[in-house]
């Protein structure tokens, strides 16, 4: 049973609360515990000035495959996530066939498994074809693996078929994860709706379009006792309902991408595709919301909406191109950088957002540092400051706008199961 | 200047040098007034991907009587039908060794998306993109004006109808406030959102409490290709509430200006009494399109002053 030792790093698991510098071992592919191991270590990693953190999770990836390979494999997205120091995704379900059955679920876990990169947890879509019309064969999925279900991307815009999904997860206590957005209201829209949007004459998409969802399904959650997740919050509005729903005691959570809480709709003065997304950038009022969200807790999970397109499809006119950007190789930097290095969270409060909150959402046992659970391990240099390349990612897209913007800490290694699977470590 | 993306990017002193070249420019190449060289020896491309008539040919006219070469490379059965992209669609056209490129496109934002792909001698002139701008409509228009009025500081000048998609709207609206004009909007709620009064206009919704106000009134046209729901009821009841006609024409000043950017659905935002009236410039709205276009391709393309 081979062992490793992580050697005098700050280890930070908000799971324990724990937060002390120390050394952490592992054996084989497990948590062995803090201090030295039994017998003399295989391997030494000296983490002296490193956080030692349980593995990062981003619940929100698009791994593209099957379908759309040209944009992301399961093997390149796995490849950027552990250049990034993320060890488990789970990865949307708006493939091409969707994941709605639980064939694709497997699928999905065996072609991450023959990449051997990082975890990969799928999740399901709450409808057949992701239509909207029929659940999918839920029960199925959760035997194939899957975490969650959402049709993200789109909305579940049938309320009486939201409200089953929601009745019918309770029996597998599962999560569906929510993206918010009235399509009557959105139609054509490439840009958050205000003076920007009007003066660059690109069609908007107002706020509330995402607020009224976020609202029926916080209601629908509270009328069934299932369990909502909000994907991607983006607006001030979205927020306050979370956190009212919260205080009710609803089983509602909520989510922020860096992106959302970074930018805002000026971004898109000059018509460059790299910030266009949905939910779009909104105003600084929404930024400052969500930072509030985040530091008062309303919003418990970071993630990345990694959104892989090729360059060929962002590079059409701007309304013609796709939604979304990458986002796992700057997950942990521009979260350090607009989150911690700004005070709005400390350390282990960042941390918490990006391991056992998520876990908690998805229901896996990852995001932790206890004894005897698999070895995730994400040790990170805070201090460093690189600037960002995009073309130096794993990533097989270059759909980001934040090339060439100098950032605070990185991932230096990445440990998967006990085995280091990336390491910038000399 | 290099392009002309819009009138948003220009300075009141850009705006006006434009108005003050376009007016030698007036009659220059027609009957016996010769043509001028400013272009000589320039290849300039028209590339319109939404149909238009009269602005292309403005534009290929204006390029002519300055002596530039002009070809038309508009898609119809070209490559773009065929799946090529936009980008490279125009840099193959770019290849062919050409000097501006003048764009009309439905997305908003295409050429400027075009100034970052092409090489930097090439001029890109916006056409109309999308519901962003069309600079050479609002310079035309305001030529008009100041023509008619010899002046654009201190009139007050209403756009009526739908400011929400049309960009001759926001280009009229950039260009005048700049020369300190007063600006009002007038139009139904649901093509008037309330965000324009951050572009320092007055929003109204009833023409004729405005109308006694007002110097001049430009009339946007009803674009019934860009509705994608019930914006108002009828064209019946558009007429009735935003359309000038002879008895509206009583209310305002007897000396006020009508413009229509055309092509006017007459019966709808304009009756043919007022579009044909004393009041209307209509037609020297199109004769000044081809000065204005003559001075933005001579300052672009034919690089600097005349």
């Amino acid at each position: 049973m081979p062992t490793l030792l992580l050697r005098n790093g700050r280890v930070i698991d908000p799971s324990q609360n724990l937060d002390r510098v120390t050394d952490l071992w592992i054996a084989d592919d497990k948590i062995g515990g803090l201090g030295s191991p039994p017998k003399p270590p295989d391997e030494v990693l000296d983490c002296t000035g490193m956080i030692v953190s349980p593995g990062l999770i981003d619940m929100h990836v698009h791994l593209r495959e099957p379908g759309r390979e040209e944009d992301e494999t399961i093997e390149t997205g796995t490849r950027a996530a552990i250049a990034g120091g993320v060890t488990s995704v789970a990865c949307m379900p708006n493939t091409e066939p969707p994941l709605d059955t639980r064939d694709a679920a497997e699928f999905v876990i065996l072609q991450a498994k023959r990449a051997g990169n990082c975890n990969v947890f799928p999740i399901g879509a709450v409808t057949k074809a992701r239509e909207g019309k029929e659940l999918a064969e839920i029960g199925k999925l959760v035997d194939g693996g899957a975490v969650a279900f959402t049709d993200d991307g789109s909305p579940v815009f049938n309320a009486e078929i939201m409200r089953r999904a929601l009745e019918y997860t309770k029996m597998f206590d599962k999560a569906i994860l929510v993206h918010a957005e009235i399509l009557e209201l959105t139609q054509g829209g490439v840009m958050s709706e205000g003076e920007v949007s009007l003066r660059l004459g690109l069609r908007g998409m107002p706020a509330v379009a995402e607020d009224i969802m976020i609202a029926r399904d916080i209601m629908l959650a509270e009328l069934t006792g299932g369990k909502v997740h909000i994907l991607h919050v983006s607006t001030a509005g979205g927020v306050d309902l979370l956190r009212q729903g919260i205080a009710k005691g609803i089983r509602c959570s909520g989510e922020a991408c860096p992106h959302h809480f970074i930018l805002t709709d000026k971004e898109l003065e000059r018509f460059d595709s790299n910030y266009k997304m949905s939910p779009p950038l909104r105003t600084q009022q929404d930024v400052d919301a969500i930072l509030t969200g985040l530091e008062d807790g309303t919003l418990s999970v970071l993630a990345t909406d990694h959104a892989p397109h090729a360059p060929e499809k962002k590079a059409k006119e701007f309304d013609q191109t796709p939604n979304g950007i990458i986002g796992l190789e700057t997950f942990l930097p521009l979260c350090t950088t607009f989150l911690v290095e700004t005070g709005v969270l400390t350390w282990p409060q960042m941390i918490e957002k990006m391991t056992i909150n998520p876990a908690k959402v998805l229901g896996i046992e990852r995001g932790t540092l206890q004894v005897g659970k698999k070895a995730d391990v994400t040790v990170i240099d805070p201090n460093v400051e690189w600037v960002i390349d995009v073309n130096a990612f794993e990533t097989k897209s270059r759909n980001s706008p934040f090339h060439g913007w100098k950032v605070k800490s990185r991932a230096m290694a990445t440990i998967v199961r006990g085995a280091v699977k990336m390491s910038r470590l000399k | 200047m290099k392009h002309l993306l819009g009138l948003n990017p220009l300075s009141a002193a850009d705006i006006t040098a434009l108005l003050d070249r376009a007016e030698t420019y007036v009659g220059v190449g027609v009957g016996d007034v010769p043509k001028r060289d400013d272009l000589k020896g320039k290849l300039i491309v028209t590339l319109f991907f939404e149909p238009s008539t009269r602005t292309k040919i403005s534009f290929q006219l204006a390029a002519r009587r300055l002596g530039g070469d002009v070809q038309d490379f508009s898609p119809g059965g070209s490559s773009t039908s065929k799946g090529e992209t936009f980008i490279d669609t125009v840099r193959n056209i770019e290849a062919m060794g050409i000097d501006a490129v003048i764009v009309r496109h439905t997305s908003s934002g295409a050429p400027e998306m075009l100034t970052r792909h092409l090489q930097k001698h090439v001029s890109v002139i916006n056409a109309g993109d999308g519901s962003h701008e069309h600079p050479t409509q609002g310079l035309l228009d305001i030529l008009t004006i100041r023509q008619r009025k010899g002046t654009i500081a201190g009139l007050t000048v209403a756009l009526v109808g739908d400011i929400l998609h049309s960009r001759v709207a926001r280009s009229n609206i950039h260009g005048l406030t700049k020369l300190g004009a007063k600006v009002i909007v007038c139009g139904p709620p649901t093509l008037v959102p309330p965000e324009v009064r951050q572009f320092g206009v007055e929003v109204a919704d009833d023409l004729d409490d405005i109308l006694p106000r007002c110097d001049v009134v430009n009339l946007l046209r009803v674009q019934f290709e860009r509705q994608r729901s019930a914006f108002f009821p009828s064209v019946g009841e558009y007429a009735h509430l935003f359309g000038m006609n002879g008895g509206r024409m009583k209310r305002a000043k007897s000396d006020v200006l009508i413009l229509a950017p055309g092509p006017i659905n007459r019966g709808v935002e304009i009756t043919p009494d007022v579009a044909d009236g004393p009041n209307s410039a209509i037609l020297a709205q199109v004769e000044n399109g081809l000065a204005v276009r003559m001075a933005v391709l001579a300052t672009t393309a034919g690089g600097g002053r005349g």
